[in-house]
């Protein structure tokens, strides 16, 4: 058994019952993606890392490595298209990159780079939303979530918690903590959880550490996503 | 409250699967889900609560505040409205003295809209705290309008406002002879389970719900299984709109579908099955339970069926309004309690479906066949219909036509046929498979009922020359939109774009790339999407786009850039707030392709130095 699978024609390797993400990454081949995260289990909610195998559109981050696949990911039409998926979750929220503190360590706005993302594409969507400041140490603004539950699972899955949950249908996603009040500082996170740190947008920050680093001196200012993506992750997930 | 809850937990064997029963019940009893039902459900029931909100946010039938006494949706399926439902509408809200979306000041009645409720063949119609009202006139708001003033119960209301007749108008293979209660597993138990299996297979039977999967595969699949615990569902989601065949199946063939889910777990090895029933379908839900009854008693469910060792029950889930729960995957989530959101597959429901067991889903239509098949064989189902599509197709017709209601046919049948004898004349075009599916024009009525050429799941819609077709892909767009379970970029958003984005051109703001635009979009979307709903959400704009490209051309504005709303009305409050009318605080619509004097407001991503 070779098992091996081809992603833009370069063979790689996979193990039995690695998605075709996990075998990527092991192999040194980036896949866009936001709402998965090598420590917990694919969701694969955002699109992102929408791939052709065999000519069928799939999710690389779910979807099984399997003998006999060609995969296609890094081809014009895949990135023009991530790029509009991209677009569509910039629109959706409220997205002020130039105030906002993730600006520079944000996976959504260094996906927009890499992608060469320059203008918004659709029109905004404006909508009204919440900020929840009422933790001590932690606190959510609504208006950068994309709902990609990586703050759902790393409480569930690493902290022991369950901290936070996905609720509402179509356009009013949104997302709800657990605590009677509604309110994050009725919930047992604490600043140091996992929960509280893996959000990839300026949705979940801490308190008091803002502007610590300088703009222009942050990840992306100066590193692509594929290449710190690879780097963080090869040395999560085996 | 806390007895009320207590009793209810108890009575559903504190069973978190069945949460959507007990939240329709907290919801009849107090009109709304209170706060402190959810915290004694999640102590009770040991979920968290954000479980039990999320549920509460997912499905429209739930409420996190409380709803009239009487509660009204009407139906806001294309049909509804070619019947008048929008004048029909303000009509009751002015009878009622209640906004659309809203509850009266005094708590007696609240009213809003709802998806399709699958009585298209007899609309306008709605629901009243939860049961189909039908045939919806001004004389009939008027009555309803006197009872809820007088607060007179449901049970007292007249009968004939809740009547739900069959229509049944044309039958053929399936629909002609019902089959005696229990022949069908008698036959199989007779001929061989494994070969009981090998006539479903040479039958051809393929799926009716939609996709067309072979029933035989999905069986043998699922009995291949290395598994204990197998499970059968029935799919009577029955949400797209213009489908009611399968009310009408569960009506007057409910032994016949049960039968069907029995030989099912007879062939695959399952003690138990589901029927998921739509929750718009409330009205059904006491007779189906007692025909559960008549079969038990009659040695046709629960342990050592007809004498063989066959153990098997089949348990009645309700819905709560929700047209994603049609979709297999996002049915078993709801079967368990949670949020109707498609799983990620593989794992296919056969292999991994409700509670991680091997699952049949399979629609109502599909069991009717099976059990039919049971008796008389393969050949027979096969020797009607086409190469590929095998047997009959029963469909649910409605629109412009004199004669709506139920009509089976075989397969490769011409829509031409069709139309002519459900009386419809002067045909501008027909929505065959509802908004997932295709609209045709009347040069294509030539065309065949087949999985190979025109497939639907029952859906018919027709429509006359006097309506409008951009009014048609409003009412369906606008319907996607509201139904997108939201979990995935291109569906939850997209959905939402397409709306927009087609409204600016209907509403006459489009100018020349918003066709080009809406198609890209249109494309995006079902490319990309994480399932059927999303796949098919821009169908109603593609099918009608490719037909009449003139139609969207016609909309446009000769200017080349149109934004999509008024430049000088959206002043108005700065207006207001600098105290200011003169000329120079008003702007005109410029026509200039260039100098808009709006910002634009991409979201400045440069902020990096490189
Ligand atoms: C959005 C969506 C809604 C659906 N609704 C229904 C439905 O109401 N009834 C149904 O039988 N199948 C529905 N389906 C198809 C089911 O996913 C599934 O294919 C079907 O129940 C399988 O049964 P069959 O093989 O007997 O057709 C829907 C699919 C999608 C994507
Ligand atoms: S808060 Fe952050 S991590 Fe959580 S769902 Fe939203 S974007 Fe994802
Ligand atoms: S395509 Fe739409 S309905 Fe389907 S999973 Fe995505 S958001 Fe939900
Ligand atoms: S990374 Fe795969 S869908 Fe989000
Ligand atoms: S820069 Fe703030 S959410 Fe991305």
């Amino acid at each position: 058994m070779t098992n091996t699978i081809t992603i833009d024609g370069k063979a790689v390797p996979f193990e039995e019952g690695q998605t075709i993400m996990e075998a990527a990454t092991a192999a040194g081949v980036y896949i866009p993606h936001l709402c998965h995260h090598p420590d917990y289990t694919p969701y694969g909610s955002c699109k992102l890392c929408t791939v052709k195998v065999n000519g069928r559109v799939c999710s690389a981050c779910t979807f099984p490595a399997a003998e006999g696949q060609d995969v296609l990911n890094n081809t014009k039409d895949l990135n023009d298209d991530r790029k509009l998926i991209t677009q569509m979750l910039f629109v959706e929220g409220n997205h002020f990159c130039p105030s906002c503190e993730k600006t520079g360590n944000c996976q959504l706005q260094a996906v927009a780079y890499h992608l060469n993302m320059l203008d918004d594409h659709f029109p905004l969507f404006y909508p009204h939303r919440k900020v929840d400041a009422s933790h001590p140490d932690v606190m959510i603004d609504h208006n950068r979530c994309i709902f990609c539950t990586l703050c759902v699972r790393a409480s569930q899955q690493h902290d022991g918690k369950d901290v936070f949950a996905i609720s509402g249908r179509g356009i009013n996603k949104h997302l709800i903590v657990n605590a009677e009040s509604g309110l994050l500082k009725d919930t047992d996170i604490e600043a140091t959880d996992r929960a509280a740190h893996v959000c990839p947008t300026g949705a979940i920050l801490i308190k008091r550490t803002g502007y610590q680093v300088p703009i222009g001196q942050r990840i992306y200012d100066h590193h692509e996503i594929d290449e710190v993506s690879l780097l963080t992750e090869q040395q999560h997930g085996e | 409250m806390q007895q009320f809850i207590q009793d209810l937990v108890a009575k559903n064997h504190y069973q978190a699967t069945r949460l959507l029963d007990m939240l329709r019940a907290v919801q009849f009893r107090y009109r709304y889900i209170p706060a402190d039902a959810i915290e004694l459900l999640a102590g009770l029931l040991a979920i968290s609560r954000t479980r039990i909100i999320s549920v509460i946010e997912f499905y429209s039938f739930f409420s996190d505040t409380p709803k009239g006494q009487y509660d009204l949706l009407i139906s806001d399926s294309i049909t509804d409205h070619m019947l008048g439902k929008k004048e029909l509408m303000n009509y009751l809200a002015d009878k009622l003295q209640v906004a659309v979306g809203s509850v009266r000041g005094d708590g007696l009645v609240s009213l809003d809209n709802t998806s399709c409720t699958g009585m298209c063949d007899q609309g306008p119609a709605g629901l009243v705290n939860g049961f189909a009202l039908t045939r919806l006139d001004k004389s009939r708001i008027d009555a309803i309008a006197e009872l809820i003033n007088r607060q007179i119960p449901l049970a007292e209301w007249p009968a004939e406002f809740f009547q739900v007749d069959d229509n049944i108008h044309k039958s053929g293979l399936l629909l002609s002879q019902a089959i005696a209660h229990g022949d069908a597993l008698r036959a199989a138990f007779n001929r061989g389970l494994k070969e009981s299996l090998a006539e479903i297979d040479l039958s051809g039977l393929r799926g009716r719900g939609g996709a067309g999967f072979k029933t035989a595969m999905k069986w043998r699949f699922c009995s291949e299984e290395q598994e204990s615990e197998r499970y059968v569902v029935c799919n009577a989601d029955e949400g797209e709109p213009g489908t009611f065949k399968d009310r009408v199946l569960l009506n007057a063939y409910a032994h016949q579908v049960f039968e069907g889910m029995t030989l099912c777990a007879a062939l695959i090895g399952s003690k138990q099955g589901f029927l998921y029933l739509r929750g718009e379908y409330l009205h059904l839900y006491d007779k189906l339970q007692t025909v559960l009854q008549q079969r038990r008693e009659a040695g046709l469910l629960g342990t050592g069926i007809l004498g063989q060792a066959l153990d098997f029950d089949i348990e009645i889930r309700l819905g709560a309004g929700a047209y994603i729960c049609g979709e297999e995957s996002a049915l078993i989530e709801s079967l368990e309690g949670k949020s109707g959101i498609p799983r990620n597959r593989p794992p296919y429901p056969v292999t991994q479906g409700y509670l991680g067991k091997p699952t049949v889903v399979n629609n109502v239509e599909t069991f009717v066949a099976a059990a039919a098949i049971a008796i008389n064989g393969g050949a027979w189902f096969a020797a009607v219909g086409t190469e590929k599509s095998k047997g009959s197709k029963i469909l649910s017709i409605c629109g412009d036509c004199t004669k709506p209601g139920i009509y089976e046919y075989p397969f490769g049948t011409t829509i031409q046929a069709i139309l002519s004898d459900c009386g419809a004349s002067d045909v501008l075009g027909v929505q065959v498979g509802g908004p997932s599916g295709t609209f045709i024009s009347n040069r294509e009525f030539d065309r065949k009922l087949a999985f190979e050429d025109l497939a639907t799941g029952g859906s018919f819609i027709v429509f006359n020359n006097s309506r409008n077709i951009l009014d048609i892909v409003h009412n369906f767009t606008h319907f996607f939109a509201h139904e997108s379970c939201g979990f995935c970029t291109p569906c939850r958003v997209g959905t939402s774009l397409l709306k927009k984005q087609l409204d600016k051109i209907v509403d006459g703001h489009g100018s020349a790339g918003d066709v080009v635009a809406l198609e890209e979009l249109c494309q995006l979307v079902k490319t990309h999407s994480h399932c059927g709903l999303g796949q098919t959400a821009a169908n109603p704009v593609l099918t009608t786009l490719e037909r009449y490209p003139e139609l969207y051309q016609s909309r446009l504005k000769l200017i080349s850039y149109e934004p999509g709303f008024d430049l000088d009305a959206a002043l108005e409050t700065a207006r207001r707030m600098a105290n200011r009318n003169d000329a120079g605080a008003h702007l005109a619509q410029t026509d200039a392709s260039g100098s808009l004097p709006i910002a634009s407001f991409p979201p400045s991503l440069a902020v990096r130095s490189s």
